[in-house]
C-alpha cells in the first residue's frame, strides 16, 4: 500500500535498547521511552534516563506532531541523495519535548519555515522498516 | 593549581603547502614536527611529551612516535575533539608541564582530505545515537551548520549579508599570504551571489578544504628561558563539550560560553583587553556566533557585530584570523584550531605578514570548535600572551 518514498529510506540499524522505537515504526507509530523514575521523556531512544541518571524506561505512543524547530535545504548531496537535491533536513520538536533530526517532505521547500507545524509520515525502507519523516499539516 | 604563565609556546610551524598528494600522513607529521623544533631551536631528543589525534595512523600515539623517533617520551595523549583538539592539546600539555610531568612537550597534526578527495572518508565508529541522524541525507558539517545558521536568523533577525561580512574580512587578510589556498579578495556580493550550498550557507559560507598540517611546542618557564627564540607564554585555558542535552538541543549557542570564561578567568582578563583574536571559522555562522558566546558582542548581536569591516587587521575594532583563515588560508585535515594558534603565535610575536600585524599585539585570544555545532561539538579557549 505504501508508494516509494521520494527520498532514500535506509534500513535503519537497529539496536536492543531502541528495537521497540523501530518495531512501532512499522506499525507506523512512533513510541518515545519515558523514564520508569522521573517521567523524563528521553531522547534518542535509551533505557538510561540522562536526566535522572536511572535504568529503565516505559514506551509511550506519541502524538506525532510537532513544530520545525530549524530546517535546512540541501542543494548539493553526495550517492543517492544526489538526485533528489533541494530535500528537507531538519531539526522538528515534538509536542513531548524533544528535538529529532528528520526530513520534511511533502512540501516546497522555499516555502518552509521555522515554526510550521508538522505531522508524521511514516516511509518504508526497501525491506519495510518504518522511518519516521515529517510533513507540514496541511 | 594555575597553568598561567607556567608553560610557552616555543615553536610554531604551519606547512606551507595546501594540496600534498606525494607524502604520506607520518611525512607530514615529520615535516611539521621538524619545523617546529627549529623554530623552538630545539631538536627531537629533547621532546618528552608528544599530543597528537585520533586521525594519526597506528596505534596510539606510539605509532607515530616510533616513526618520529621520540625515544624519551615521559608524557603523551590523544585528546580527541575534531578542530579543537590542539587547543585542547596546548591547554593539557601547558597543565603537564606545570605538574612537572614533561618538560618540552610536542603537538602535531596532518591531514590530505584534498587529495584524498573521492576516496573512502574516516566516520568515525558508530555512537549510541547514530541511528537516529544518519538517515536523513546529511550532507555533512555544512547542512549541520546551516541548521545553526537558519535558527539564528530566525530568533535574531542575522542576515546572509552580515555572514558573508566575516568571509570578506578573511579574503581581505589572505589575499596578503601567498600560502593562502584563496587569495582573491571577495564582496559582500559575491558571497551572497556564490552557489547555496545547504540553506542558507552559500559556497562562500564555507572553509577550504585543503591538505597540510602544522605543529606546535610548549615548553617549561624554564626550558623557555634557556631559548634564544621569542615564546609565548599560555595564560589560560578553558574547554566544554556541548551535546544534544537529551535531545533538548538549542541551537543559538556553543560551548564557548564555557570555556571562554574559563580561559580568561584562568588570565585574569577580559574580552575588553585581547588585541587579537583567532576564531574558527569552519563556516561565517562559526564566528558570528562564537563571538558573541565568548562575550564580544551580545548573544543575537554578532552579525551587526562584524558587518562593515569590524574583524578586519589592523584597523577594524577586532582583528581576527589574519592568516585568510579556514575561509581562504587553510583547513589542514578538515581541522583548523591548530593553524588557528599558530597565527596568535605569530601575532604575539610581531612575526604577522606586515599588512595585517596587529600593532601592539600583547594578549590574543584562540577559540577552537570541533566536531558540528548542529549536533554535538568540543569547544576549547585559550588566552596568549605577548612575547618574551
Amino acid at each position: 500500500m505504501n508508494a516509494k518514498p521520494r527520498l532514500p529510506t535506509l534500513e535503519p540499524t537497529t539496536g536492543r535498547e531502541t528495537k521497540p522505537f523501530w518495531d512501532a515504526l512499522s506499525d507506523e507509530k512512533l513510541m518515545l521511552p519515558r523514564c520508569d523514575t522521573c517521567d523524563h521523556v528521553v531522547w534518542y531512544p535509551r533505557q538510561f534516563c540522562p536526566v535522572c541518571h536511572t535504568m529503565g524506561v516505559s514506551w509511550f505512543e506519541a502524538s506525532g506532531r510537532g513544530t520545525v524547530y530549524s530546517f535546512t535545504v540541501a542543494r548539493q548531496a553526495f550517492g543517492e541523495w544526489k538526485a533528489v537535491v533541494p530535500y528537507v533536513i531538519a531539526y522538528v520538536e515534538l509536542e513531548e519535548g524533544p528535538r529529532v533530526l528528520t526530513n520534511i517532505v511533502e512540501c516546497d521547500p522555499d516555502q518552509l519555515a521555522v515554526g510550521d507545524r508538522v505531522e508524521l509520515r511514516v516511509d518504508r525502507s526497501p525491506d519495510g522498516a518504518g522511518v519516521h519523516r515529517f510533513a507540514p499539516v496541511s | 593549581m594555575t597553568i598561567r604563565g607556567q608553560a610557552h609556546i616555543a615553536g610554531a610551524f604551519e606547512h606551507p603547502r595546501r594540496e600534498i598528494p606525494d607524502l604520506t600522513i607520518p611525512q607530514i607529521h615529520a615535516e611539521v614536527a621538524t619545523g617546529a623544533l627549529a623554530d623552538a631551536g630545539l631538536e627531537f631528543d629533547d621532546v618528552d611529551g608528544f599530543f597528537t589525534d585520533s586521525m594519526v595512523p597506528g596505534w596510539s600515539p606510539i605509532s607515530m612516535a616510533e616513526y618520529l623517533g621520540l625515544d624519551h617520551l615521559r608524557h603523551f595523549e590523544m585528546t580527541e575533539s575534531g578542530g579543537s583538539s590542539y587547543l585542547m592539546h596546548v591547554g593539557h600539555a601547558a597543565a603537564a608541564v606545570a605538574a612537572g610531568k614533561c618538560r618540552v612537550a610536542l603537538i602535531t597534526l596532518a591531514g590530505t582530505p584534498r587529495s584524498d578527495r573521492g576516496r573512502m572518508r574516516g566516520g568515525g565508529s558508530m555512537g549510541p545515537e547514530s541511528q537516529f541522524e544518519w538517515l536523513w541525507g546529511s550532507t555533512g558539517p555544512v547542512s549541520q551548520y546551516a541548521l545553526v545558521a537558519q535558527r539564528h536568523m530566525y530568533e535574531f533577525g542575522t542576515t546572509s549579508e552580515q555572514l558573508a561580512w566575516v568571509k570578506v574580512a578573511a579574503s581581505r587578510h589572505a589575499k596578503h599570504n601567498p600560502d593562502a589556498f584563496l587569495r582573491d579578495e571577495v564582496t559582500v556580493d559575491d558571497v551572497i551571489a556564490s552557489r547555496m550550498i545547504s540553506d542558507p550557507l552559500h559556497l562562500l559560507d564555507c572553509c577550504v578544504v585543503t591538505d597540510g598540517g602544522g605543529a606546535l611546542i610548549v615548553v617549561s618557564s624554564d626550558a623557555a628561558a634557556g631559548l634564544d627564540r621569542r615564546t609565548v607564554p599560555i595564560l589560560g585555558h578553558g574547554e566544554a563539550p556541548k551535546h544534544m542535552h537529551d535531545g533538548r538541543i538549542d541551537l543559538t549557542y556553543t560551548g564557548a560560553v564555557w570555556s571562554g570564561p574559563r580561559a580568561l578567568e584562568e588570565a585574569g582578563v577580559t574580552v575588553d583587553d585581547i588585541d587579537y583574536v583567532s576564531i574558527y571559522d569552519s563556516f561565517t555562522i562559526t564566528v558570528v556566533v562564537t563571538l558573541e558566546d565568548l562575550g564580544f558582542c551580545e548573544k543575537g548581536k554578532g552579525g551587526a557585530f562584524v558587518a562593515d569591516g569590524a574583524l578586519e587587521s589592523p584597523h577594524g575594532r577586532l582583528p581576527f584570523n589574519t592568516d585568510g583563515g579556514g575561509l581562504c588560508s587553510n583547513h589542514p585535515g578538515n581541522r583548523g584550531g591548530m593553524t588557528k594558534i599558530i597565527e596568535a603565535v605569530r601575532q604575539l610575536r610581531g612575526e604577522a605578514l606586515a599588512p595585517v600585524q596587529v600593532p601592539d599585539c600583547e594578549l590574543a585570544l584562540v577559540h577552537g570548535t570541533g566536531g558540528s555545532l548542529g549536533t554535538r561539538s568540543g569547544a576549547a579557549t585559550l588566552v596568549l600572551g605577548g612575547g618574551s
